[in-house]
C-alpha cells in the first residue's frame, strides 16, 4: 500500500519511537545502574546516566556472587541456565522431529490418535501439572540436576506440530526418489528431511532456548541446592537479600549478563529464524 | 538393459477398482510412451512398475524377474519425476552421486560416472550448482543425470516435460531421443501430451480409464485407430465425427440430411444399412468442384497457422462441427460456402454403441 499523507508517516513514526523507548528505556536503565556504586544507588533519584563502576560490578558480580545467593557466582548460575536452555531446545527438537517423523511418514494404527494426543498436551503445559509433575521427578531422583530441571519441559506439542507441518510441505517425489535412489526411512530423514528443514530447526532453536533460559517457577521448585541455581530465579533470590539493603548496582549487573545469551541466540541466528518461520519454497 | 512383462495388471483402492487389467510386454532396448487423459491411470501404472504403488494383482517382472514385492531400490530401475524431485540442499555433483553412494561405490566410481553423465547431458560447469540455481531445462537435465548414473535396467519417466515452457519442452524431446538411440536403455514414459507420445515412442499404450484402449506404433495408432477414443484422442486439431448410415446397397454412407460420402469400392465396410460413427481427420479433406465435393461447409471462422491453415465450420445442412485442415494459405471467404471431399480410403467407421472400429 502506497499512502502520502504527511500525518499518517508522522503518526505512525510517532508509535515506532515511543514503542522503542518502551523496550529501549528499562534496558538503559539497567546498564545504568549496572555502573554505579551500591551508594549511588540507593539515592533519589536513581541516575539517567552512566557512572563509572562498571567493570568493578562486572568482577563482583561475577567473583563473589550476590545477596542470598552469594556462595555461587553469576558465572555458574549462568553455566547452569546455559546447560538447561541447550538440554531443552537440543531435547525438544530431537523429539519432536522423531515423532512428526513417524506422524508424518509412517501409517501405522491410531496414527491419529497418537497425534491428537500430543496435540492436546498443548493444554497442559508445566504450570498446570506442575504439582504431579513433581511428585513424578521427585520420585525419580531428579531433583536438583540437570535432567530434573529439563526433562519436565522437555515433551513438546507445538515443537511436534510445527515439524509436521513442515514436512507435509515436503514433496512427496522427494521421498519417493530417496526410495528409488535407495534410501531407506532412517537414511531419508539423516540426508533429506534434516538438511531441508535445516531453517525451520534454527528458529525453533531460537524461540526453545529463549523459553528454556527464561524458566523461573520450575527451576524454582526443583531446585534446592545453591549450586543448581539458574540466572533468572538467581535474581529473585538477590532480591531477597535478609537483612541488607539488596545491591542494586549488583543486581542490574546481573539482569543484563542474562540478558545476553539470548539476545546473542537471536542475532546470530536471525537470518535463518525468518528464514524457517516465513520460507516456503522447499 | 531388460524386457518387462506387464501381466494382467490391476489397482485397487478399497473397492475402487481404476486400473482393470492391463498386458503388454515392452521390449528390451524400447522406448514405450503411456498416453491417456489425466486421471486415466497412466501414473499409477507407472508408479506400480517402480514399486511405489502396490500392485493389487497380476504380476510385473523386470527382465524376468517378478517384481511384486521388490522394494523400489531392489527393482534396477530409475525414474525422472514431473518436477524433478532433486535435492534442495544438495550440488548438482551429489544430487547424482547419491544413488551410487547408497550403494557403496567407491569415490573414484562415483566420480568417473557422475562427471561421464555431466558430459553426456553438457552438466560439466554445473556440478557445483545447487538446484534453485538451475533453469528448468537444466534441472531436467540433472534428473535425467541422476537415472544415467545409476545405469538401471529402465528408464521411467513421469511426464518430465509437463513443467518447461513449450520450446523448451521440443528441445528436451529432442535430446530425450538421441539420449535413448545412445543409451538404448528400456524407457516408460507417461505423458498427457499426444504430440510428446507420438514424436517420442517407439509404441504408445492409450490408457483412456484405466483400461488399455490400444497398444502399437505412433502411425499405426494414428493411421488404424481402434477406438473411437483412441482415434479422437491423437491428432491435433482432432478427428471429426459423424453420425451416419451406410446405405442399403453399402456404397455410401448417408449423413443427416441431404449429404452423402461415396464409399470405393475397395472399402467394405459390411452389414449395409447399419447405423456407424465415421471419423474424418481434418487434414483428409480437399477442396472440390461444387458438382464433385461430397458436402458444403458454413465457415464459421479460420486460424491461420503458417504452415496451413485450420478453419471451423458447420456442414451446411445440419450445422454438424466440422474441422478441416487445409495445407498453405487460403484466402478464406467468409460469405461463401466450401466444397469439400474425402478420399474413401480415409474414412473411419466406428460401431456407434461401443465406440468399436469396424
Amino acid at each position: 500500500m502506497i499512502e502520502k499523507r504527511p500525518f499518517i508517516t508522522w503518526f505512525s513514526h510517532a508509535v515506532l519511537l515511543l514503542g522503542v523507548a518502551l523496550v529501549a528505556f528499562p534496558i538503559w536503565i539497567t546498564f545504568v545502574g549496572a555502573s554505579h556504586d551500591a551508594v549511588r544507588m540507593t539515592q533519589v533519584p536513581l541516575p539517567l546516566l552512566p557512572g563509572d563502576q562498571f567493570f568493578v560490578n562486572l568482577k563482583a558480580a561475577f567473583v563473589q556472587g550476590v545477596g542470598n545467593a552469594k556462595e555461587q557466582s553469576v558465572g555458574l548460575m549462568m553455566f547452569n541456565s546455559l546447560i538447561m536452555a541447550m538440554m531443552i531446545a537440543v531435547g525438544k527438537i530431537t523429539i519432536s522431529l522423531l515423532s512428526a517423523f513417524a506422524i508424518v511418514y509412517f501409517r501405522f494404527p491410531f496414527r491419529m490418535m497418537f497425534f491428537w494426543m500430543i496435540f492436546i498436551t498443548l493444554m497442559l503445559p508445566v504450570e498446570v501439572r506442575i504439582l504431579p509433575t513433581f511428585e513424578v521427578v521427585a520420585n525419580l531422583g531428579m531433583l536438583n540436576n540437570y535432567w530434573g530441571l529439563t526433562v519436565p519441559l522437555i515433551a513438546s506439542a507445538t515443537a511436534t506440530f510445527m515439524f509436521r507441518q513442515a514436512f507435509l510441505t515436503v514433496p512427496d517425489e522427494l521421498l519417493e526418489a530417496a526410495r528409488i535412489d535407495g534410501a531407506g526411512p532412517m537414511r531419508f530423514f539423516k540426508d533429506i528431511l534434516l538438511p531441508v528443514s535445516r531453517t525451520n530447526i534454527a528458529a525453533l532453536f531460537v524461540i526453545l532456548f529463549i523459553y528454556g533460559w527464561n524458566q523461573y517457577l520450575w527451576p524454582l521448585l526443583i531446585t534446592t541446592d545453591k549450586s543448581m541455581y539458574t540466572i533468572v530465579m538467581g535474581i529473585k533470590q538477590m532480591l531477597e537479600a535478609a537483612e541488607e539493603a539488596p545491591e542494586w548496582h549488583l543486581i542490574m549487573m546481573t539482569t543484563l549478563l542474562a540478558m545476553i545469551p539470548p539476545v546473542w541466540v537471536v542475532i546470530g541466528m536471525q537470518k535463518l529464524f525468518i528464514k524457517g518461520l516465513t520460507e516456503t519454497e522447499k | 538393459m531388460a524386457r518387462v512383462l506387464i501381466e494382467n495388471v490391476t489397482k485397487s483402492y478399497g473397492k475402487t477398482e481404476v486400473i482393470h487389467g492391463i498386458d503388454t510386454v515392452i521390449e528390451d532396448g524400447e522406448f514405450i510412451v503411456i498416453v491417456g487423459p489425466s486421471g486415466c491411470g497412466k501414473s499409477t501404472l507407472l508408479r506400480m512398475i517402480a514399486g511405489l504403488e502396490e500392485i493389487s494383482s497380476g504380476t510385473i517382472s523386470i527382465g524376468e524377474r517378478v517384481v511384486n514385492d521388490l522394494e523400489p531400490k531392489d527393482r534396477d530401475i530409475a525414474m525422472v519425476f514431473q518436477n524433478y524431485a532433486l535435492y534442495p540442499h544438495m550440488t548438482v555433483f551429489k544430487n547424482m552421486a547419491y544413488g551410487l553412494k547408497l550403494r557403496n561405490f567407491s569415490k573414484n566410481d562415483i566420480k568417473q560416472r557422475v562427471d561421464q553423465a555431466a558430459k553426456l547431458l553438457q552438466l560439466e560447469d554445473l556440478l557445483e550448482r545447487k538446484p534453485r540455481q538451475l533453469s528448468g531445462g537444466q534441472r531436467q537435465r540433472v534428473a535425467m543425470g541422476r537415472c544415467i548414473v545409476r545405469e538401471p535396467k529402465v528408464f521411467l519417466f513421469d511426464e518430465p516435460l509437463s513443467n518447461l515452457d513449450a520450446k523448451l519442452r521440443v528441445q528436451m524431446r529432442l535430446e530425450l531421443r538421441n539420449l535413448h538411440k545412445r543409451l538404448k536403455v528400456t524407457s516408460i514414459y507417461v505423458t498427457h501430451d499426444q504430440v510428446e507420445a507420438m514424436t517420442l515412442g517407439d509404441r504408445l499404450v492409450v490408457i483412456n480409464d484405466g483400461y488399455a484402449e490400444q497398444i502399437g506404433s505412433p502411425i499405426d495408432l494414428y493411421e488404424r485407430p481402434a477406438t473411437k477414443f483412441v482415434a479422437g484422442f491423437l491428432g491435433s486439431p482432432s478427428m471429426n465425427f459423424i453420425d451416419a448410415r451406410i446405405s442399403a446397397d453399402g456404397r455410401m454412407a448417408e449423413l443427416p440430411g441431404t449429404f452423402s460420402l461415396a464409399l470405393g469400392s475397395d472399402v467394405t465396410v459390411g452389414q449395409e444399412g447399419r447405423a456407424v460413427t465415421i471419423g474424418i481427420r481434418p487434414e483428409h479433406f480437399s477442396l472440390a468442384e461444387e458438382e464433385q465435393s461430397a458436402f458444403s461447409l458454413k465457415i464459421d471462422h479460420a486460424e491461420f497457422h503458417g504452415a496451413d491453415t485450420i478453419i471451423y465450420g458447420r456442414i451446411a445442412d445440419n450445422d454438424r462441427l466440422l474441422t478441416v485442415r487445409l495445407p498453405h494459405r487460403h484466402e478464406i471467404n467468409l460469405e461463401k460456402h466450401l466444397f469439400l471431399a474425402v478420399a474413401p480410403e480415409h474414412i473411419h467407421f466406428f460401431d456407434q454403441k461401443t465406440g468399436k472400429r469396424i
